[in-house]
């Protein structure tokens, strides 16, 4: 364990911990823009800049790593200056369009330039002649408010490991965007949505996002019910309808989803969706009380186990259901009905 | 094969031989200096002409020869003809047609045609001018203070003669430290000497070294940062074409210090000549022996290969240039953990550049004491730096460290041309800044450029005259690091380009009040925050320009003036009616007939049609146009 102290107050951390998390320990707040959990930190944005004392610079905190002894000063007059620095130099090249930017509420830059006194931008770069990519079926790309903290980018690469993103161009000229400057339709992209989920701005955005802003909703946690990984994820609910999905950092997921989890829960809200157990009485399927239809189900099961035998009944449970029902699914078959017949289509 | 010390001897003992042998079966011998920058003005022209000439002549007992730049660029092409047992004879500026009668009357009729020759006499001091005789380079007053190590063989060995290259004792300091020396002898000598890495960072070589040689056994890599990119600086380029076996040797040198076994070249694709060099250097070295398995029965292993960049200026960068090789994006990464540590492939790895490498050699030959007598304090050895800009004899020089700037550009450079008075020099290319006239007596070295705002650099030294402006100076300068800036973090992906247009609006004449802060708060901002040295050090050109010539841009902002005539849009040509003497002669040449005037009445420019192209002021006779 090592000895430090951040703003004054002594704390020990293992080995390895950067400055960032050691400040996170005590509470200390930092403002990161490239840094994101489960990600290489690249240090990259600049924004994470602390003082250690003896140290000639101001060092990122996001890539530093404590050493025993070290003194931490979390804000100071220069440390303020450079972070304004850097946020007045984002915004001279963002498109500030807060007012029907999706992201007003929950977008970082807003709440930094909020936070450090910016009230206007002094400096404003040329916008280059770039064209938003709105081919995706889920999704937006708007290049004038990419910050260029490459979140989607290492997310894309590194944890998803899809390669679809990348970098163009360079100087100011840099963008996110795809071999060739494809668009999202005609690239390798499976809409995954991670990139978007972990874009601090306004330039990835779902398409349903222009629908609330984020102090019009409530979010609740719950397990993905697609498959048996158990992403963990909240949904994004606006006056009782569901509008949105965010992955949450669960054991199995860590903030990743996939293309279902992320954007295919309109089914949910569908009015073809089934909301009660049907059964068939005289060629007409209605409505019934879960009761009922599984006695039926019963009925028929020990109907057919009496007359052809446990082996004339297979079961086959879907994918969306948990490991734990899959196994109470077995047991019951094995061992309730008596068959080897069991299967799981999750198997892709 | 050499596997042996006793087998290199015995090479360069057959390699001597064979040269004097030539020597004395032949008459004379012309060596033409091919460089790209050689070839550019002419060079391939005029061997073929020599060659030419001599089979018209019939004559077959002349060798012709290429060699590598000659550091001479103002007088290129540049050719030497040496007849055994006189002053060796260099010509300048010849052509085709020149080339002709210097095989006429110097080679067939032995005498030098001493007007076209740079050792001529006429090219001494004035008051010691004698056009008849021929002296010896060193009273060249271009060559006179010069101290040539890591250019000891440029012009002068053919550049794709192993041979010519061990002869000149090459490959002796590989056997030297592979047979007699530890590797950690190595790194001691190279410390002990006080070689600092020559590509701009000033680092000491030998330390940097001893990191990866203090780095756990287990595959380390060398690299060489053969990515050149200032503007004006030509100095590893002339290295790679001129002797690319020094900068072989140097890294097979520095491989074995740090226990690599396989080194990179990571040389720009624009220098099509030093990679085919280089890489004929490599092929000739591995069929020796000189690199591959069991070099010198050492048992230490060494492999090489050259990596092409693609022209980016971030890629001189070391992380970048990782990234670069490792096929990634070329893009620096934080540091640390420095390549010394984590480098190629997340190895220990030691990156220098081609000068660093090419002075390594010699200080294992001649020993680290020798190396350190050269220089000033804490700089020792040489550098060569590349004189360009506003100034008489661009070229290449090699000087030993604490000469003077002066001495650089009055007698090494030959002043500034055309009687103009010296106004500033830019010293680290893009990166450095710029040292106005009252530091002309400056030694030059790493401590005294930095003391003065700017850095030593690769070594590009451009000169400007009274009539550089220096904010359009900057504003060039700021132009080439804000295009090459690769985006990564924001102070020097948006800061150049919010400094950059800034600049633009002030050299037309949109300068506001407070702009000029505001470039100094962003400037100190971006050198603050930036992740790599490119952005810590892009703003200096502004800054520096601002340090010494704040009133230049006092009056761009203010007074809507440039003092030297440079921004277009700050000044008018105008014709003094009082002496204008009706000739017509401007209103002939404008280009878009925006004079008028006729023999009774003088001429006027109509300012609003004027594109300032500047043709009527160069083409009046009686100087009755002025900028103002």
């Amino acid at each position: 364990m090592l000895n430090v102290t951040i703003d004054g107050q002594l704390l020990q951390v293992k080995e390895g911990t950067t400055i960032l998390e050691a400040c996170e320990l005590v509470g200390a707040e930092i403002p990161t823009l490239c840094h994101l959990k489960h990600l290489a930190p690249e240090g990259s944005c600049r924004m994470c800049v602390v003082e250690v004392k003896g140290a000639r610079d101001l060092k990122v905190s996001c890539a530093t790593v404590c050493d025993e002894g070290m003194e931490v000063v979390t804000m100071n007059e220069k440390i303020h200056a450079w972070r304004r620095f850097i946020i007045e130099m984002l915004l001279a090249d963002h498109h500030i369009d807060c007012f029907s930017c999706s992201d007003t509420g929950q977008c970082k830059l807003y709440q930094y330039a909020l936070d450090y006194g910016i009230k206007e931008p002094r400096f404003q770069v040329e916008p280059r002649d770039w064209e938003k990519d709105e081919t995706n079926r889920f999704f937006d790309y708007d290049p004038h408010k990419c910050i260029l903290c490459r979140r989607c980018v290492r997310t894309c690469n590194d944890r998803q490991v899809n390669h679809t993103l990348n970098l163009t161009g360079r100087g100011i000229d840099t963008k996110v965007g795809m071999p060739f400057d494809e668009l999202f339709i005609d690239s390798n992209c499976v809409s995954c949505g991670n990139c978007v989920s972990v874009c601090p701005t306004g330039a990835l955005a779902t398409k349903s996002s222009k629908d609330y802003r984020s102090w019009e909703v409530t979010k609740t946690r719950t397990t993905c019910s697609y498959c048996a990984v158990g992403c963990q994820m909240d949904l994004v609910v606006k006056k009782g309808k569901v509008v949105g999905v965010e992955p949450a950092d669960g054991h199995s997921n860590k903030g990743l989803l996939c293309v279902k989890g992320k954007f295919a829960y309109k089914f949910i809200g569908h009015p073809d969706r089934l909301t009660t157990p049907l059964v068939r009485k005289d060629g007409v399927l209605q409505p019934v009380s879960w009761d009922e239809a599984l006695d039926v189900v019963a009925d028929n099961l020990q109907r057919i186990k009496a007359e052809s035998g446990p082996d004339a009944i297979a079961g086959f449970s879907s994918s969306r259901t948990t490991n734990e029902d899959n196994y109470a699914f077995m047991k019951m078959m094995r061992g309730a009905i008596g068959t080897n017949s069991v299967d799981n289509c999750a198997r892709v | 094969m050499i596997r042996t010390l006793e087998d290199l001897r015995q090479f360069q003992r057959q390699q001597e031989e064979h040269m004097r042998k030539q020597a004395a079966d032949t008459k004379a011998k012309v060596l033409v200096g091919m460089g790209t920058c050689g070839i550019a003005a002419g060079a391939q022209e005029v061997y073929d002409a020599i060659c030419d000439e001599l089979k018209k002549l019939n004559i077959d007992d002349v060798v012709v020869a290429q060699t590598g730049c000659i550091g001479f660029c103002a007088q290129e092409p540049l050719a030497e003809v040496i007849l055994p047992g006189n002053e060796k004879v260099l010509y300048g500026h010849i052509d085709a047609e020149k080339a002709r009668e210097i095989v006429n009357q110097h080679i067939v009729g032995g005498k030098a045609v001493s007007r076209w020759a740079v050792n001529g006499g006429g090219m001494l001091p004035e008051g010691e001018q004698d056009e008849a005789t021929i002296v010896p380079y060193d009273e060249v007053p271009f060559f006179k203070t010069q101290v040539r190590i890591a250019l000891r063989n440029c012009g002068i060995i053919n550049p794709e003669s192993l041979g010519e290259y061990v002869v000149r004792d090459g490959y002796l300091s590989l056997a030297k430290v592979l047979t007699e020396m530890t590797p950690a002898d190595v790194v001691e000598e190279i410390k002990k000497s006080g070689l600092r890495g020559r590509g701009g960072g000033g680092f000491s070589t030998g330390m940097k070294w001893e990191f990866a040689h203090k780095q756990p056994p287990g595959q380390k890599y060398i690299v060489c940062n053969a990515d050149e990119g200032d503007p004006g600086a030509f100095m590893d380029r002339s290295i790679l074409e001129g002797d690319p076996h020094s900068v072989v040797e140097g890294m097979a040198i520095g491989a074995y210090a740090i226990g690599a076994n396989k080194g990179y070249v990571y040389c720009r694709a624009e220098y099509p000549i030093a990679v085919r060099r280089l890489n004929m250097a490599i092929a000739q070295a591995k069929e020796m022996g000189l690199l591959g398995k069991n070099i010198f029965g050492s048992g230490f292993d060494f492999d090489l290969e050259v990596r092409l960049g693609a022209g980016a200026f971030v890629c001189g960068e070391e992380t970048a240039l990782l990234a670069s090789i490792e096929g990634q994006r070329g893009e620096p990464r934080l540091r640390p953990p420095y390549p010394a540590v984590s480098g190629l492939w997340g190895k220990p790895t030691i990156i220098n550049n081609v000068e660093t490498f090419a002075n390594v050699a010699p200080i294992i030959h001649r020993g680290a004491d020798w190396f350190g007598s050269i220089g000033s304090e804490n700089s020792k050895g040489t550098k060569v730096f590349a004189l360009a800009g506003e100034i008489n004899n661009i070229g290449l020089a090699e000087i030993p460290m604490g000469t003077t700037l002066r001495e650089v550009i009055y007698e090494i450079g030959g002043g500034v041309p055309d009687g103009k008075h010296f106004k500033g020099a830019q010293t680290g290319g893009p990166s450095g800044g710029c040292i106005p006239a009252e530091f002309l007596d400056t030694p030059i070295d790493y401590d005294n450029l930095a003391k003065l705002g700017t850095i030593m650099g690769s070594g590009g030294l451009i000169i400007m005259a009274e009539d550089t402006c220096m904010v359009d100076l900057a504003r060039f300068f700021l132009d080439f690091t804000q295009e090459e800036s690769c985006g990564k973090c924001p102070p020097c992906r948006v800061g150049t380009t919010v400094m950059l247009d800034m600049l633009n609006r002030i050299v037309e004449g949109k300068g506001q009040d407070g702009d000029l802060e505001k470039l100094e708060e962003l400037g100190q901002n971006i050198k603050a925050a930036s992740l790599c040295g490119l952005g810590q050090t892009a703003p200096n050109p502004v800054l520096s320009t601002m340090r010494y010539f704040r009133e230049e841009y006092e009056e761009h902002v203010h007074d809507k003036k440039c003092r030297s005539g440079v921004c277009t849009a700050l000044f008018q040509y105008y014709i003094v009616p009082e002496k204008c003497k009706r000739c017509g002669i401007c209103a002939k040449v404008c280009p878009v007939q925006c004079i008028s005037g006729d023999r009774q009445t003088p001429y006027v420019i109509d300012q609003d049609r004027c594109i300032k192209c500047g043709a009527c002021m160069e083409a009046c006779p009686f100087d009755s146009i002025i900028k103002r």
